[in-house]
């Protein structure tokens, strides 16, 4: 497929957005209460910060639309279609992060129980985007429960990073746990994504040329795909790079995203800098976008079957 | 339950590519607009289209066939295009089956088109919105065309009858009676999506 970065800024920053909002709910169920105004700050600031980064995520996915001004009908099939409860988890996420950052600015006393409530969406959106993708089974790279697993941990990784960077300026005792989380979020991430690239490596096409064309013979060559110009099938579903590009992709991310930010995140801890925190929250994020386009460009669609020679 | 379909037999198919410029000519046509050719004289033209050929190579030289083969939307029976549909664009017809896009609610997110395992949709450039062949809806209940011409336009262009249309589940129609009796198929089989397009294979000539 063709990686799109609309849905790429989409996925990586809401996934962002909601690891930040279970690290300070974690924070708020579990820590030991801060000062009231060192508690609007974090948590409140915090929740805005999630409010931003989901925002951005939203605002993203606009790009990806043919017709954006129509984007409200989107939420209508509900019943059937993730992608449709993607677009009413992504602004039920957003409203209930508001909440719990007025809340919490505003000193209520349920601001706790709205951070669960918060949560709640947070899961909630992680399963509608991932099966988006799970669910079309014959694109067999995407159709496994490691894309929700993907999502999720690398979603609870950066959003624990972000925590340890907030936390850093706002809330300075609760860093190291932060950095624990983080550094086990990207463990847990690095064996999940070693474990889907292993998958996705071992996978037999489930669509053949035989089956394609309803033709037996063992030995099928394209002669010609009916059109010598461009069209919406040879864009859409090839990514257009060499194999050796994916591969360089597929390095940049794997080394990015966890040694390349967990040394970073060490040396921050270590020297006790914010910004180092910050730093490797940056880089992070740099091979997380590498993660989200090797994901899209990975997924070889049945379709391209019919699309392998112009001439 | 009626289900249109087309049967298309590739043992007369020529590869002339009528149905494809026919299929072209009337949609582009019609009241919703044309079909978007981008760049139709450049170095790089694209163009939309609802019916394509394409020709493959059958075994290995000096014992080879070359196989024309027209590909459009299949109309499945179970199209997993629809239920992916967020703003419910995509639907499929109860009264004769056919799997339509209304262009006035799709917002062009693609999904629907990742969700066809043929590759039978493509997004309009021009229009910005999911487009696939309508089993030319507009002809085939159209009382103002003669009955004789209430088909689709690729049926009615092609010079050697490879493409049949009718009622697949109507046992005694022409098209099922071809299907039972030149081993008709449908195209991968093992996704479940039951298209109800479909082929009539080659004949052995030996």
């Amino acid at each position: 497929m063709k990686p799109a970065w609309s849905v790429i800024f989409l996925t990586t920053l809401c996934g962002m957005a909601q690891g930040l909002m279970l690290a300070l709910v974690g924070a708020d169920v579990l820590g030991a209460p801060l000062e009231p105004a060192a508690a609007q700050r974090f948590f409140g600031g915090g929740a805005l910060l999630c409010v931003g980064l989901a925002g951005l995520g939203l605002f993203a996915s606009f790009f990806h639309l043919g017709r954006p001004e129509r984007f409200w009908r989107s939420a209508a099939m509900w019943r059937t279609s993730w992608l449709s409860r993607e677009v009413i988890a992504v602004p039920a996420f957003i409203g209930a992060a508001s909440w719990y950052a007025w809340a919490h600015h505003a000193g209520q006393g349920y601001a706790t129980a709205v951070g669960v409530l918060c949560v709640a969406c947070a899961l909630a959106l992680w399963v509608c985007t991932a099966m988006i993708y799970a669910c079309l089974r014959f694109i067999r790279e995407w159709a496994s429960p490691y894309t929700l697993a993907n999502f999720a941990v690398l979603g609870c990784a950066s959003g624990f990073t972000a925590a340890s960077a907030w936390a850093a300026w706002t809330a300075p005792r609760w860093v190291p746990a932060y950095l624990l989380a983080a550094y086990l979020m990207l463990a847990a991430g690095l064996a999940v994504r070693l474990l889907m690239l292993r998958r996705n490596a071992r996978l037999r096409p489930g669509s053949t040329l035989q089956s394609a064309l309803g033709v037996r013979h063992p030995v099928i060559a394209q002669k010609s795909m009916g059109a010598m110009g461009g069209t919406f099938n040879t864009r859409e579903f090839f990514h257009g790079r060499s194999a050796a590009a994916i591969r360089g992709v597929r390095w940049a991310f794997l080394l990015l995203l966890f040694p390349g930010s967990a040394l970073l995140l060490a040396w921050g801890q270590l020297r006790a800098s914010g910004a180092l925190l910050a730093a490797a929250l940056a880089v992070q994020y740099l091979g997380l976008l590498a993660e989200r386009w090797f994901f899209f460009a990975q997924a070889n669609h049945p379709q391209n079957l019919y699309y392998q020679v112009v001439s | 339950m009626t289900q249109l379909a087309l049967v298309i037999d590739l043992d007369v198919c020529v590869g002339c590519h009528a149905c494809v410029t026919s299929c072209k000519q009337w949609n582009t046509s019609g009241s919703a607009g044309p079909l978007e050719d981008a760049n139709p004289y450049g170095e790089s033209p694209s163009g939309t289209f609802f019916n394509r050929v394409q020709t493959f190579e059958v075994g290995e030289f000096p014992l080879t066939e070359t196989l024309h083969f027209p590909k459009s939307c299949l109309h499945c029976e179970d199209p997993p295009c629809v239920p992916v549909c967020p703003t419910g664009a995509s639907y499929k017809r109860k009264e004769d089956g056919i799997v339509l896009v209304d262009y006035d609610k799709c917002i062009g997110c693609k999904y629907c088109s990742w969700a066809c395992p043929y590759g039978a949709r493509e997004l309009d450039e021009g229009r910005k919105v999911m487009t696939k062949c309508t089993l030319c809806v507009d002809r085939v209940h159209n009382e103002a065309l003669p009955e004789s011409e209430r088909k689709p336009a690729c049926v009615m262009a092609c010079p050697t009858n490879a493409r049949l249309f009718g009622d697949v589940h109507d046992e005694d129609s022409e098209v099922s009676r071809a299907i039972r009796e030149r081993d008709g198929y449908t195209l991968m089989p093992e996704w479940g999506t039951r298209p109800a397009n479909h082929y009539l294979p080659r004949r052995s000539r030996t």
